[in-house]
């Protein structure tokens, strides 16, 4: 009780615990814990440099401007392109304590599915929002049964899932209907 | 090679792209024989982690054979088995040596406030991941380990990220003997970090979730006390009640960014994305725990702002211990407990799932389908 000095007894005491429990104490010593002091300077980290040799910069990174240069080694994937890459390479001119890089980073992150998904159309592989959203796994992995009469508290908001899984088509589908419809009222 | 591939929020599916090269002499390009979905790549599936672009590879759990080699790498050789932490980290810059890897200076060119991380997202370098048949693993000579012969490769692949991890949080909450912990989230860090507290020397752990299966898994596998938080009316007031009215000694967050329970948090951050994560749990834990007290929080959350109860915390006169989880400094000690038999982290694994089936993988683990805790990535063998 905190309002007198004794700490609460635990319902078991180390003995009990520790014949219930494999391994129970094992790593009381803070001596045994490996991130215990946070920092030290005696581990062998298997580095041979002192500073990394550089990795070649063959297309243009963009970078934090909070770095005072490069990286000497950096992620390959993805570079920036189309809207959604000017829209990035536009926010890495603020820093991370920013909000703008961030928020300009997640407009480009909608702004890239869209481009992917239009692209898609006219590609060999058009996105197919079925396979793609797994959702036949509802099927084989039980969803009626693993959601209802279970009081869990996700279900409150995973009704929204499907709008932002299927948002991009609907829109995109009424969009094709309102210019049909602008191009046969034109012809009429 | 067939490699998963993101394609926007809620959608992802299986490529052929070519096979990662060599970009650096102390590269390496692993054949990856098991990968993972973790809990951290929902946030980018959910589209919440800032500059997550579309083509991108997921996957920071993986293990695999040493397929090439750069020409300064001195530790590996092809044929190696090995198993590849989730971070990417240089081993030499000012927090390397230090012994901070996840908090690498020379990896991340698009952020310094985050290390590199494989797969995920360019915010975490602009890696690709190991949900794929290949990967390129910068440092080859730092990051990875060549897989102990007694240890068994699903055991391994848990050892990349969500024991460590859970470790390692336990560690943060500077547990003493006797102490009364809370874990925030029966997933697989939330179960490793309760399991672990036991190892420290905690006299009662407690965890908190909504999910009925992985509570009982909690149970069973972590001999901890649990409680479903929807049954409450007010979890804080619970926990005061059954500690005496004192709260926790220390309260670990194994939730993150997309907390459930209060549905404004919620939308404002998973749906809306105007905060960088829901605090829900990580409020409940600067609330549960006693004054004096710790939080260790090993929830992920973006980079944007979200709404902690920072007063509470600072009123309380609470210590907040947070990282990203150092994981190879935790592996002498954790191949000790798993060849001890303390832990047996495949005990958490409930599906395996070819690569080619990734998408319904993803779509079960985010919606918490079909008892899901661990789903493990098997790519096609060839
Ligand atoms: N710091 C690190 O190094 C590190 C490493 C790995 C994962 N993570 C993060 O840890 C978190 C958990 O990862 P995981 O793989 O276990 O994910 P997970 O999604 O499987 O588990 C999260 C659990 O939290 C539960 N939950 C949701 N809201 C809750 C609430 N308000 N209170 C209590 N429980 C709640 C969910 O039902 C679920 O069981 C994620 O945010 C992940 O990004 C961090
Ligand atoms: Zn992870
Ligand atoms: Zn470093």
């Amino acid at each position: 009780m905190p309002y007198t000095a004794d700490k609460p007894k635990p319902k078991e005491s180390s003995e009990q615990l520790r014949a219930r429990i494999p391994g129970w104490g094992v790593d009381l010593d803070p001596k045994d814990r490996p991130s215990v002091p946070r920092e030290r300077r005696d581990l062998a980290t298997g580095a041979h440099w002192e500073f990394p040799e550089r990795q070649e910069e063959k297309v243009p990174r963009e970078r934090s401007i909070e770095h005072k240069f490069l990286t000497p080694v950096f992620g390959t994937s993805t570079p920036p392109s189309g809207v959604s890459g000017t829209l990035r390479r536009f926010a890495y001119r603020y820093s991370e304590g920013r909000a703008a890089h961030w928020l300009i980073l997640l407009a480009a992150d909608r702004v890239n599915a869209w481009e992917a998904h239009l692209g898609s159309f006219i590609s060999l592989r058009p996105d197919n929002p079925v396979t793609e959203s797994g959702v036949l796994s509802e099927f084989s992995g039980h969803g009626v049964r693993s959601r209802f009469g279970r009081k869990r508290a996700d279900l409150a908001h995973q009704w929204m899932d499907p709008a932002i899984v299927a948002g991009p088509w609907i829109l995109a589908g009424a969009a094709a209907v309102a210019v049909a419809r602008k191009l046969g009222r034109h012809k009429a | 090679m067939k490699a998963m591939v993101y394609r926007g929020p809620y959608k992802v599916r299986v490529e052929e792209k070519d096979i990662p090269k060599l970009e650096h002499p102390n590269d390496a390009i692993v054949r990856v024989s098991l990968a993972a979905i973790c809990g951290s790549d929902l946030h980018l599936y959910h589209g919440m982690m800032p500059d997550t672009r579309v083509g991108m590879t997921f996957g920071h759990e993986f293990v695999g054979t040493v397929h090439e080699v750069g020409s300064s790498v001195q530790n590996l050789k092809p044929g190696d088995r090995v198993m590849v932490p989730f971070n990417i980290f240089c081993g030499s810059c000012y927090f390397c040596s230090r012994g901070l890897y996840s908090n690498c200076h020379n990896v991340n060119a698009n952020a310094t406030a985050v290390g590199g991380i494989y797969g995920y997202s360019h915010t975490c370098g602009g890696y690709d991941g190991g949900q794929s048949e290949y990967v390129r693993v910068p440092f080859a000579d730092v990051g990875p380990s060549l897989i102990p012969e007694w240890m068994d490769e699903e055991d391994a692949v848990l050892l990349t990220d969500a024991v460590a991890t859970g470790y390692f949080g336990a560690q943060l909450g500077d547990i003493s003997e006797g102490d009364t912990v809370v874990v925030f989230g029966a997933g697989p860090v939330g179960l490793f970090a309760a399991k672990s507290s036991w190892l420290m020397g905690a006299g009662r752990v407690i965890v908190i979730d909504h999910l009925e299966y992985r509570l009982e898994k909690a149970r069973s596998f972590a001999h901890a006390e649990t409680y479903n938080f929807v049954e409450y009316d007010d979890i804080v007031v619970h926990m005061k009640k059954i500690t005496d009215y004192l709260g926790a000694d220390v309260a670990i967050d194994a939730v993150g960014a997309e907390a459930d329970g209060n549905l404004t948090q919620h939308v404002t951050s998973s749906q809306l994305k105007l905060q960088g994560g829901s605090p829900v749990a990580l409020n409940w834990a600067i609330d549960s725990v006693r004054k004096g007290g710790t939080v260790s929080v090993m929830g992920a959350y973006g980079p944007m702002f979200s709404a902690v109860k920072f007063g509470d915390a600072v009123n309380k006169g609470l210590t907040l211990r947070m990282n990203q989880c150092p994981v190879k400094r935790q592996w002498p000690r954790l191949f000790e407990h798993v060849r001890n038999g303390y832990l047996k982290p495949s005990d958490i694994v409930t599906h395996r799932i070819p690569l080619e089936h990734i998408a319904e993988g993803y779509h079960m683990f985010s919606a918490k389908l079909d008892g899901i805790i661990k789903p493990l990535i098997v790519p096609s063998p060839s």
